[in-house]
């Protein structure tokens, strides 16, 4: 699904990936952590095509093909999408046309997609307009159901939600890996979770400080993120164990 | 600020016929009226008005709760409306309101009786169909006790017609516990001068709403309104979506004087330069508490022309809360780059977040309206000129 080869980026002047290489895999869900200002925001931005995030070495792979200096819009096409951390209000954009715009597969059904994520009465309202942090989650959730895409890029599914929430957004993001929300007449309704998931084969990439997300969704593999540079391959459980007992500073260890 | 000269401009002898029916209208002139809001169709409007040039041609209400009329019958029937005429504005403020005031053509007269709640918004046109012309008008809005209603008001040059000069004054009364909906929406042309000169006063429990959308080219615009909120509880709102496009010169702004407690307003303009000069103005003046305040000057600059916001706030009692937000910038690329991740080019991005600056949800226009601004934002969109 997604190669990333020898990826180095700066923003201005300085370098802040320096030399990334990545494979995950279709069906795949790939768990990253690392301190703050360690470049894993980077690392999304960079994969989604943000401006300011310039590419000087190494190359993306998606789906086989060359996206390194691709437009947002068709990575996003492609089949890429992204939960932002903070996105902007957007006046007089209402959520429900946003959802409606989202989806290039087909025509899809705001009510019915809303009502999932409990934001049936934000529906109307304009995108982002006073949303809570949970709200906003929620929000970006129900976009990406829309969107369909077969790469997730989540960054800290859990900041700034409530507990009651948390199990709202990490069944719905499970789902959404799951592809349970893929639309297309050739799913049908009685196939099981993980004939879907072979079907559908959504990957995604997740940022998460707490671990609360991997609760949820059915993460394969992870790995720290360190100034920059990749370390420290496991499964997810037993990175965030070995963090929570000796923090990242083993991370400085095992890079030197 | 350009000048404009008045003698430019045949304020005499150019008269029209009157109409018994809009549809008599060419079907050119009839979508002119559409596009400022105006329909022919009378099934959906519980009056109707239409002044063109210097006479008015055609008048009609199908609500007995609805008295409207030429200004000049009115002056007849109501001893030459003293009470209500040139009490709010000063013949001697310009020349433009001396020349309203010397040389009266028209305009309406509207009063909605005590008490009644008139569903189907009261329609009025002023319209320029000859070439030159100039158009002194003169309206009186009365909303008696208890009263609602919406005014739609449109004023649109005929098909074809380049040049004129509209000089309109009014004058809203909007008793204790009214409420008035005014919506103004302006079809000039990229000749034509424009001169309102409009007040109002606000009686206790009163409400005065006021929309405002301008999209198509004018020459030279100049207009102040402003609202007296004189009783108690009462509120003014101002919501403006205004276009200027290349050569459009717009000098314009809201203004509310809160001369009572417990008053609330809100003025809230969005504008939009692309090429024209717009003067973005706003005055909120509160002389009782509590009181409540704010304005918004909303400004993009969208290739090329001129915003210049000028937000003022005057609070003369402890107590007041005035508040104003002004802004003079660009599309956030923050906000491009969103919809991007969705999907959309740079383009199609770009027309949504102008579309979204430019909407009109929250005035509460009648869907036929409020899809005729929708197509104009479009094509305005798919022209060059944004």
């Amino acid at each position: 699904m997604l190669t990333i080869e020898d990826l180095h980026v700066n923003i201005g002047d300085k370098e802040v990936l320096k030399g990334i290489n990545l494979q995950i895999n279709d069906g795949e869900t790939f768990i990253l952590f690392g301190p703050n200002g360690s470049g894993k925001t980077s690392l999304l931005m960079s994969l989604m095509g943000f401006a300011g995030y310039e590419v000087t070495k190494g190359r993306i792979l998606f789906k086989g093909r060359d996206i390194t200096d691709a437009p947002m819009y068709e990575r996003a096409r492609l089949g890429i999408g992204m939960s932002f951390q903070r996105p902007p209000t957007i006046h007089g954009l209402r959520t429900r046309h946003l959802v409606r715009m989202c989806s290039r597969r087909g025509a899809v059904n705001p009510d019915l997609l809303a009502e999932t994520v409990n934001m049936t009465e934000f529906l109307d309202r304009d995108i982002n307009d006073g949303f809570s942090g949970g709200e906003i989650k929620r929000s970006e959730l129900l976009q990406l159901m829309a969107q369909q895409p077969d790469l997730v890029l989540f960054d800290e599914p859990e900041s700034g939600v409530d507990m009651e929430n948390m199990q709202l957004v990490g069944r719905v993001a499970r789902d959404v890996l799951d592809g349970n929300f893929d639309l297309s007449p050739d799913l049908s309704s009685d196939m099981s979770l993980k004939e879907r998931k072979a079907r559908t084969k959504t990957a995604g990439l997740i940022i998460t400080h707490t671990g609360y997300i991997l609760d949820y969704v059915n993460a394969d593999r992870g790995q720290v993120l360190y100034q920059g540079h990749l370390c420290c391959e496991g499964r997810p459980r037993d990175i965030l164990d070995h963090i929570r007992q000796h923090g990242y500073q083993e991370c400085v260890r095992c890079m030197n | 600020m350009s000048k404009v000269d008045l003698k430019d401009f045949k304020f005499d002898g150019v008269r029209q016929e009157a109409i018994s029916d809009l549809h008599e209208l060419s079907s050119e002139d009839q979508d002119q009226l559409l596009m400022a809001g105006v329909v022919t169709d009378l099934s959906t409007r519980s009056a109707s008005f239409l002044q063109m040039d210097q006479s008015s041609v055609h008048c009609q209400s199908r609500d007995e709760n609805v008295e409207i009329m030429d200004i000049k019958d009115a002056m007849k029937k109501y001893d030459g409306l003293k009470e209500y005429m040139w009490t709010l504005i000063d013949p001697d403020k310009d020349e433009f309101t001396k020349s309203a005031h010397d040389n009266l053509h028209g305009g309406y007269f509207i009063r909605v009786k005590a008490g009644a709640k008139i569903k189907d918004p009261i329609q009025s046109c002023l319209m320029l169909k000859s070439e030159q012309v100039g158009q002194n008008v003169h309206n009186v809005i009365i909303i008696e006790e208890g009263a609602e209603a919406h005014i739609i008001t449109g004023c649109s040059v005929a098909h074809g017609t380049k040049s004129g000069a509209h000089l309109g004054i009014s004058e809203f009364f909007v008793n204790k516990n009214a409420s008035l909906t005014f919506t103004m929406v302006h079809n000039w042309s990229d000749s034509v001068a424009v001169r309102p000169r409009s007040a109002g006063v606000v009686e206790e429990g009163g409400k005065f709403l006021s929309n405002y959308v301008l999209l198509k080219p004018v020459k030279d615009l100049q207009m102040y309104p402003s609202i007296e909120l004189n009783g108690p509880d009462s509120v003014a709102r101002f919501n403006s979506v205004v276009v200027a496009t290349e050569g459009s010169l717009l000098d314009m702004g809201n203004r509310v004087v809160m001369n009572a407690p417990d008053t609330r307003c809100e003025i809230i303009a969005r504008t939009i330069s692309s090429g024209g000069t717009i003067i973005n103005r706003g005055h909120i003046a509160a002389h009782h508490v509590p009181s409540k305040g704010h304005l918004e000057c909303q400004g993009l600059i969208l290739g090329g022309g001129r915003i210049w916001a000028i937000p003022e706030l005057d609070g003369t009692v402890e107590g007041v809360e005035l508040s104003h937000e002004a802004s003079v910038g660009k599309i956030a690329q923050e906000e491009i780059e969103y919809l991007m991740a969705r999907g959309l080019d740079e383009d199609e991005a770009t027309s949504t977040i102008v579309r979204g600056f430019l909407n009109t949800d929250i005035m509460g226009l009648p869907e036929r309206l409020k899809n005729e601004i929708d197509k104009q934002i479009e094509e305005l969109q798919a022209s060059d000129a944004m």
